[in-house]
Formats: structure tokens, sequence, C-alpha cells
């Protein structure tokens, strides 16, 4: 089985007597080691579909199995083990702590993982340098450009070793230099290390990363293949 | 599993961010435990000073004091008739069972010199048996004695004040001191028992053998006839089967028809005493109530600012939450923090209501008792605020939805 075995997923939000279908009997498989894009006009459902992939929210019906668990009926707890260990979430607004230095953010997760000190504060401080920040540990992220507070969450979505990388839209608020750094590193990190990376992205030189590419519409999947050229998102 | 160190250093940390917040949510608590502590430590020392006092009037005390409380309708003063007679109080020793000892009293208020000094005070002409009654101990000398009594020699027996005020350093045995002019010598001298809970000085007394008394000091009083009788119950259950055995017999023997009144008081002193003793308790178990009416606004606080920092740190717990956070680490975390403002709060109110209750003793000359228990209580009880007003809004933290706490503004 794939690493990621989606079966049949929808994503209904009701309000009320109204029904809002964001996710239409979604099916895909994805192996380890691709490099997924995904892409879509606004609201066609990609970051539903990430979150549910994340694990941070269940699909309405469907199944969803993840190294072939289904985690569908999973509950918070153990939602939240899989995200720890196995998810590395990057979002397109950093989502860092802005009271803890880059270092503390960092070890967030392996503070979770229930990691002592000594070992937590060592691979925090491993990655770091990885991602080029080793000079920036005790920097707050105010004091922090954009493109490096991006590459500060990478390296917290780095540090528990995680099977998957998501990331939404991780470029969205950088501009297009320091968007091609954050590009390369998930680049290295899939060529070197087969890491499994899946990127919501609008831009099509940011999408020409990916070797798959997936297009969403409606909340269906209208296009999975190495290129999927647009029909202009209008 | 998230270690405990951890969340404490994450409570901690949220903590010395808000500063000022933290600060004012602690005041509520250290104010409410502060006025517990305080209110308690009031309470007690009133209600613990009058219990003190109890042993010291002698316990199970009967008076019996000639005249009715009323008489025709008008309230007339305890002794305004010498109703009482020496063989009422021989026959009460007798005949009541449940008295174990009885003193009479002839007395009144003399002039008392020792050289150039000289005193006004209480002289009381009374039995052996004083001393029982009152539970009185004598530190020097001996107290009154059946031949005393019977040959009316001129002896005395003085209580602390007397000693101090007639004869300053010196050692009173066996001088002669002059009540009414007449000479008397010194035999002992009582144990000090400080004051009644009316504020009479209890050692401001000078005891003389009934007889002598009767004779010559307080010879307006017609013969045979006493001021007042003391009389001591065997038990303190005993003491209103004792109270009843003399009226029985002092109507019987005083001829008082079925429809008249008597002619005479019987006050139980100790349960005069265990009354007030009970309201002290009332009002110390009411002063701590109120008090812990600031102490439940305090946690009440508490709740509301750790509300306010949920709503303010949604996005964190989202954060949290993301990169594995359990809902339970999350509601330690939150749960923690509000235990540790109300903990500090406990300590520093602790501290503070006794610095307090140390004031008002010293400021309104009022008793006071800190007891570890009523400290403990406070303590714990700042704690269980801590926990019961913070288990809400942790557990709202908790149960945020991972994506809503992250799309929070
Ligand atoms: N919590 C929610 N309650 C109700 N509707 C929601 C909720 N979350 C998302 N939606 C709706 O689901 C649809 C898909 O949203 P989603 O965020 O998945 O789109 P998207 O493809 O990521 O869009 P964008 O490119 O703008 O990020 C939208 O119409 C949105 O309004
Ligand atoms: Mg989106």
């Amino acid at each position: 089985m794939a690493l990621i075995q989606v079966e049949n997923v929808t994503k209904i939000y009701r309000f009320g007597e109204h029904e809002l279908k964001v996710l239409d009997n979604i099916s895909i498989s994805i192996e380890k080691g691709e490099f997924v894009c995904i892409m879509g006009p606004s609201g066609s459902g990609k970051s539903t579909f990430m979150n549910i992939i994340g694990c941070l929210d269940t699909p309405t019906y469907g199944k969803y199995f993840l190294d072939g668990v289904d985690v569908s009926t999973f509950g918070a707890d153990e939602l939240a083990e899989i995200r720890n260990k196995k998810i590395g979430f990057v979002f397109q607004q950093f989502n860092l702590l802005s009271r803890a230095t880059a270092l503390e953010n960092v070890e967030l997760p392996l503070i979770y993982a229930g990691v002592e000190t000594k070992e937590r504060k060592e691979r925090a401080k491993n990655v770091l340098s990885k991602v080029g920040l080793g000079d920036r540990v005790n920097h707050y992220p105010k004091q922090l450009s954009g493109g490096q507070q991006q590459r500060v969450a990478i390296a917290r979505a780095l540090v528990n070793n995680p099977s998957i990388i998501l990331a939404d839209e991780p470029t969205g608020n950088l501009d297009s230099k320091s968007s091609m750094e954050i590009m390369e590193i998930f680049k290295i990190l899939n060529d070197e290390q087969g890491l499994t990376t899946i990127i919501v992205t609008h831009e099509p030189d940011i999408a020409a990363f990916g070797k798959r590419q997936i297009r969403f519409l409606d909340g269906r999947i209208v296009c999975d293949s190495n290129i999927c050229t647009q029909e202009r998102e209008s | 599993m998230i270690s405990v160190s951890s969340v404490i250093n994450i409570a901690l940390r949220s903590l010395i961010v808000n500063k000022m917040r933290t600060f004012l949510a602690i005041l509520g608590i250290i104010i409410g435990v502060g006025a517990v502590v305080t209110m308690v430590a009031i309470g007690t020392g009133a209600s613990s000073k009058i219990s003190q006092q109890i042993a010291s009037i002698g316990s199970n005390l009967i008076l019996i004091l000639p005249g009715a409380t009323t008489q025709g309708g008008i309230r007339m003063g305890h002794g305004t008739l010498q109703t009482l007679t020496m063989s009422d109080a021989e026959a009460i020793a007798k005949e009541c069972p449940a008295v174990v000892s009885v003193a009479p009293v002839i007395s009144g208020t003399a002039q008392v010199v020792f050289g150039n000094q000289n005193w006004s005070t209480a002289v009381m002409g009374t039995t052996p048996d004083m001393v029982i009654v009152r539970e009185w101990e004598i530190i020097s000398g001996r107290f009154i004695t059946e031949q005393d009594v019977r040959s009316g020699t001129k002896v005395a027996v003085i209580g602390q004040t007397v000693a101090e005020k007639l004869f300053g350093d010196l050692d009173p045995m066996g001088k002669l001191i002059r009540i009414k002019k007449i000479p008397f010598e010194v035999i002992g001298v009582l144990d000090k028992k400080g004051q009644t809970f009316t504020g009479q000085d209890q050692d401001d007394i000078i005891y003389v053998p009934i007889s002598t008394s009767q004779r010559t000091l307080f010879g307006q009083v017609l013969p045979g006839r006493v001021r007042l009788i003391y009389a001591k119950a065997a038990t303190l259950e005993s003491i209103s089967q004792a109270t009843e055995q003399i009226k029985t017999l002092l109507r019987q023997r005083h001829r008082i028809g079925p429809n008249q009144e008597d002619d005479f008081t019987v006050m139980d002193l100790t349960q005069m005493l265990k009354a007030a003793e009970e309201s002290t308790k009332t009002m110390s178990i009411l002063l701590g109530a109120i008090a812990s009416v600031s102490l439940l606004v305090g946690g009440i606080g508490i709740m509301n600012i750790m509300l306010v920092s949920v709503t303010e740190r949604t996005r964190e717990i989202g954060i949290r939450m993301a990169v594995g956070a359990k809902p339970k680490d999350i509601r330690m975390q939150f749960l923690i923090e509000s235990l540790f403002l109300t903990t500090i709060g406990g300590v520093v109110g602790l501290l503070l209501g006794i610095i307090s209750s140390l004031m008002v003793s010293s400021i309104m000359q009022w008793p006071i008792s800190i007891s570890v228990f009523s400290a403990l209580i406070a303590f714990g009880f700042s704690a269980f605020v801590g926990v019961f007003f913070g288990f809400y809004p942790a557990y709202k933290a908790s149960t945020l939805n991972p994506i809503e706490a992250l799309r929070y503004e």
C-alpha cells in the first residue's frame, strides 16, 4: 500500500440546513518519496485536503490510510501523536511562537515527543544549521526576515524526522528570491533524503518543482499527471 | 509523553511575559487568603481567651446571691435583702449531692495600709473551701483554715495585685497590714489569675476568715447572714442538677410557697461563659465565611484572567497542537499556570494574614491565635481554588479545534 492512500474522501461543512461539500469523493494515492504540487483556484479545497492528510482534520466520509493505518477514525490524542511523529507541517503564515527563540520554536515538537532537554537542544540546533540558520539560533521571529522565519518553520517540521512534509502555500508571503531559496530546501530534502513532500501553491514556477502535479476544482481532482498545464485559473 | 519540567517551564514563561496581569491575578488571592487567615486568627483568639477565662474562674462554679431577680415586676439588685445565711451554706454542702464544695462570703470594700502604702480593695470573709471552689493555687504560705474561722483570727491571704501595690518587691509573708485600721497578719499569697471576661481584676482581693469579717470588718451585716455563696458542682454535666438541688433546698429552708418567687438567685457562671464561647465560635465561623467570599472573588479573578489568556493565546494553542501537543498537554499547561498563581498568592497571603493579625492584636489589644491548621487550610484552599477555577479555562483550551485555533487572528 502507498504511504498516503485516500479513498472516497468527502468533507462537508454544514450551516444549519445548508451543506457545503468542500471535498467531493476524492481518491488518490501518493507513494513514499514523491514530490507533489497541488494547485487550483481559491476555495477549491486544497487546504482542506492538506489538513486531512496532515491529521489536523478528519473526513466526513471515506477513508484515509497513512502508512497502511486507517487514521480517519482516530481521536484527538492519536491524531496528535501522528502529527508529532509522522507529519511536518509548514504554513503560509509561518506560525512561529513569537515569544520563543528560533531554537525554542524548533524544539517544540520534541517537547511533546518527550525528548530530554539536552538531546532536544542538540537536534534543534542541527536542523537549524541544515536550513542555513546556524547563526540565528537565539533570534526571536520578529528579528528574522520572512524567508528566515519560514526556514525556522521548516526546521521545526523536520526536527522529529517525519515521513511527510506538508506545506500549504509556503511561499505565499515571500518575495520571489526567498521563495526560490525555500523551494531549493524542499528540493534537496526530497532529492537527498527521499522525503515525501506535498506543496500547495498558486504559482506555476513553484509548482514546476513538483515531479507530480495535482489540480483541484470545486472539491475534485481534475488533473493528476507529471504536468498539469493550466486552463488559466478564473 | 511530555515531561513535567517542560510543562512547568512553559507555564512559568507565559506568566512572566504578562507580569502586570499575573500580579493582579495573584493580588486577588493574596487578599482572599490574607483575609481568611486574619479573620480566623481574630475569631479563634477571642474564643480561646474565653475558654481560658472559664478555667480561671474555676470550673463548674455556681453563685448563689440573696434577693430575687424580680420582685413584683420590679427588678431588684442582688444582695439588697440579706436572705442567705451561714446555715444555708452548710445545708447546701450537706444536702445537695451534686455539690462538692461550698464557700459563703461576707465581703466589702476596704482601705488597706502597709507602711506608707495604701490601697482600696475587695476584702472577702470566707471559709477554707474557697480555694477548692475557685481552683486557686497558693504560691506561698497557706490559706484560711477551719481553726482560723472558729477562732476569728486576724489573718489575711492576699492576691497578686494587692501584694504588688502594698509590698512591691518585699516579701509579704508574716507582715502586718491594716484593714480598716485593724491589723491583720499576711499568711499566704495567691497565684495570679488575671482578668474576668468583664475586665475585673481577680487578683485585686484579700481573703480573711468569714468570722473575722463578720465581727470586726463588716459588722453592718446581720449576724449569720452572708453576702453570697460560692458552690462547685461535681462535673460540667451535673451543674444543672446542682442548681436544681440548691433551688429546691433553699425554697424549702426559706419556706417559700409554690406560687411565691425565690428570695435568692442561682447563677451558673460556667453556662454563661459557655454561651459566650459558643457565640464567639459562631462569630469566628462567620468572619471566616465572609473572608472566604473574598477568596472566592479572587478565584473568579483567576478564572477570568485564565479565560482571557486562553482566548489571547488561541493561535499559540493551535501551533502547539499542530506539532503534536495532546489535549491533556494543553490542559496541564493552563492548570499549572493557574495553580501556580494561586499557590504564590496563598504563600504571600498567608504571610500578609499573619502580619495583619499581629497588627490587630497589638493595636486593638485583641487576643489572636494563628494555628498551623488554619494556615494549612488557607493554603490548601487557595490551591483548590487554583484547580477549581483553572479547570474550566484549561478544559476550554484543550478542546479547541487545531485548524480553527491556527486560523484565529
Ligand atoms: N471551517 C469551515 N467552515 C465552513 N467552511 C469552510 C471551513 N473551512 C473551509 N471552508 C470552506 O471550504 C472551501 C474550501 O476551502 P479551502 O481552504 O480548502 O480552499 P483552498 O483551496 O485552500 O483556497 P485558497 O487557495 O484560498 O487557500 C471554501 O469555500 C471555504 O469557505
Ligand atoms: Mg488554502
